[in-house]
């Protein structure tokens, strides 16, 4: 129950002089929901880019599911097979059809059959809800529609984790709940997460675990009713309350 | 008197119509119209030059185009990559290839083809062969800088979903980036294709039998045998009839791209995302 999938230790990341990631060490758990919060520039997005090494860490190590992937003799193409990955952008191949995003690469990493592919592609579709849409082009979808293509596509692949970097942040506002729909049903089938986002509802809701990155390093983590409801740290509390309450009217405490 | 903007609006305009209506009139007038006529429209030389340059001419002008552009497309790809290639070598190959036969005319290099290469290299090819290596060579420079340039237009995410999915870096390359690529190069590929059709005039150099001519050389023989110009005349009308719909296909590619980008705004502003 409690296997490890991810695990991180001591991961540094620099661009240039610039350090993003100041040495994190992270554990995902088979199942677990980990969503990671803080404000723009703490180092998220990069942290979850090092997972699946878009990003090559600076420092420390990065294993998935046992296979240290900052082993610089690693198969990176093999081990990235089992983690899905679900960018803000959605980043579908525009030049394909919903059906082949979804089919391209079962094809051509995993060889799949044709058929085999298809039929795996139709029942991921149906499960984010756009089983009619298999024959429409990424640009006749709206962007909700894009991104639960997108997800749709990375389940596709059977993968053992799946990383959202902050996946509903280019969704008009009414678009954003058919996402984080999907994403909640995928965490109560089980799936592990780790999920980059400014979405507080549902971090409180949906996590196991919340992660307040500030300044390249992880400040404070825990049950969701603890470090949103209850922060310990000034940091998460300045954080929560400029997120929670964007006008500084409220008290300057966190509701609910 | 003072008139108002339109007006003078309207009057210079005026007066650049009657402008142009007098200059119209003059050369009508002064033009020795019969001279003109013998050498440029003479119906009999004209009448003479057909089938041949529509059966021979004209096809030999396109089958040339089509093999040196088909050629140039390929080896074009190639230098491309080598460019972008992470081997600095290759990124050096390529950039000097460019370079050079961008920089030399493309006369120079089909007098080379076809009279250096055959005695250097002690080869001998058929006019099929050395045409489409001399216009590809020459067209491969050109078209690897358009490729390159639709490459790197490509968003960065496409590489990135790509490789997420277990892509290697090459399947990506194949299976994502290119075909987006040529969709992005198309209205300036078509371009290119024009240029090289009228490059191909160029062969003439390399020495060819009467079967092989193209519309420009079947023109100017054509025209050293009736002494008139009209062969001349005929020879360029085919040309625009290759050209024209050409262009009108770049044009209209172009427009339909330009309206895919505004469908497509979210994934066209994924350029820059990066938090």
């Amino acid at each position: 129950m409690s296997e490890t999938v991810v695990e991180i230790i001591g991961l540094q990341k620099a661009f240039g002089p610039l350090h993003v990631l100041r040495g994190i060490d992270l554990e995902v758990r088979r199942g677990e929901v980990v969503c990671v919060i803080g404000p723009s520039g703490s180092g998220k997005s990069t942290l979850l880019r090092c997972v699946n090494l878009l990003e090559q860490p600076t420092g420390g190590r990065v294993a998935v599911g046992g296979v240290e992937l900052t082993d610089p003799d690693v198969d990176i193409d093999a081990a990235r097979r089992r983690i899905g990955m679900v960018f803000q952008q959605f980043n579908l191949f525009s030049h394909l059809t919903v059906l082949d995003n979804l089919t391209i690469a079962q094809r051509k990493v995993l060889r799949r059959g044709k058929a085999e592919a298809e039929e795996v592609a139709r029942r991921n579709l149906a499960r984010v809800g756009l089983a009619e849409k298999a024959d429409a082009m990424p640009a006749q979808l709206s962007g909700g529609q894009q991104q639960r293509v997108a997800i749709a596509r990375s389940l596709a692949m059977d993968p053992e984790l799946m990383l959202f970097d902050e996946p509903t942040s280019a969704l008009d506002p009414e678009l954003v709940g058919d996402v984080l729909g999907v994403m909640r049903t995928l965490a109560e089938a089980g799936m592990t997460m780790l999920v980059v986002t400014h979405e507080m509802q549902f971090a409180r809701e949906v996590a196991d675990r919340v992660l307040f990155m500030d300044g390249g390093v992880v400040v404070e983590q825990g049950p969701p009713e603890r470090v949103i409801a209850a922060p310990q740290h000034e940091r998460t509390r300045a954080f929560l309350s400029r997120v929670l309450d964007p006008t500084h009217q409220g008290p300057n405490v966190p509701a609910t | 008197m003072a008139m108002s903007k339109r007006k003078r609006a309207q009057a210079v305009r005026g007066g650049q119509y009657a402008l142009l209506v007098v200059v119209a009139v003059v050369l009508a007038v002064v033009a020795d119209w019969q001279n003109i006529g013998r050498a440029f429209f003479n119906l009999d030389v004209a009448r003479a030059q057909f089938p041949e340059i529509i059966s021979t001419a004209l096809v030999n002008t396109v089958t040339y185009t089509v093999l040196g552009f088909g050629f140039g497309l390929v080896l074009g790809l190639i230098l491309a990559l080598m460019r972008m290639s992470s081997v600095p070598p290759y990124r050096w190959l390529a950039s000097i290839y460019i370079e050079f036969f961008r920089g030399v005319p493309a006369l120079l290099v089909f007098i080379a083809f076809g009279f250096g290469v055959p005695i250097a290299f002690q080869v001998r090819f058929d006019i099929y062969s050395t045409v489409m290596l001399a216009l590809g060579l020459v067209g491969a420079a050109y078209m690897a800088e358009t490729i390159r340039a639709g490459i790197q237009a490509v968003p960065k995410g496409q590489v990135e979903a790509a490789r997420s999915l277990g892509m290697s870096q090459a399947r990506a390359m194949v299976t994502v980036v290119i075909p987006q690529a040529f969709r992005i190069i198309l209205p300036p590929l078509t371009n290119e294709l024009i240029l090289l059709t009228k490059d191909s005039s160029l062969i003439y150099l390399l020495g060819l039998a009467t079967s092989e001519y193209e519309l420009a050389k079947f023109g100017r023989a054509a025209l050293n045998e009736h002494q008139s110009m009209t062969p001349i005349l005929i020879a360029g009308l085919c040309y625009l009839i290759i050209t024209i719909p050409l262009s009108f296909l770049s044009r209209w590619l172009e427009r339909r791209t330009a309206g895919g980008k505004k469908v497509s705004a979210p994934e066209a502003t994924g350029l820059e995302v990066k938090a």
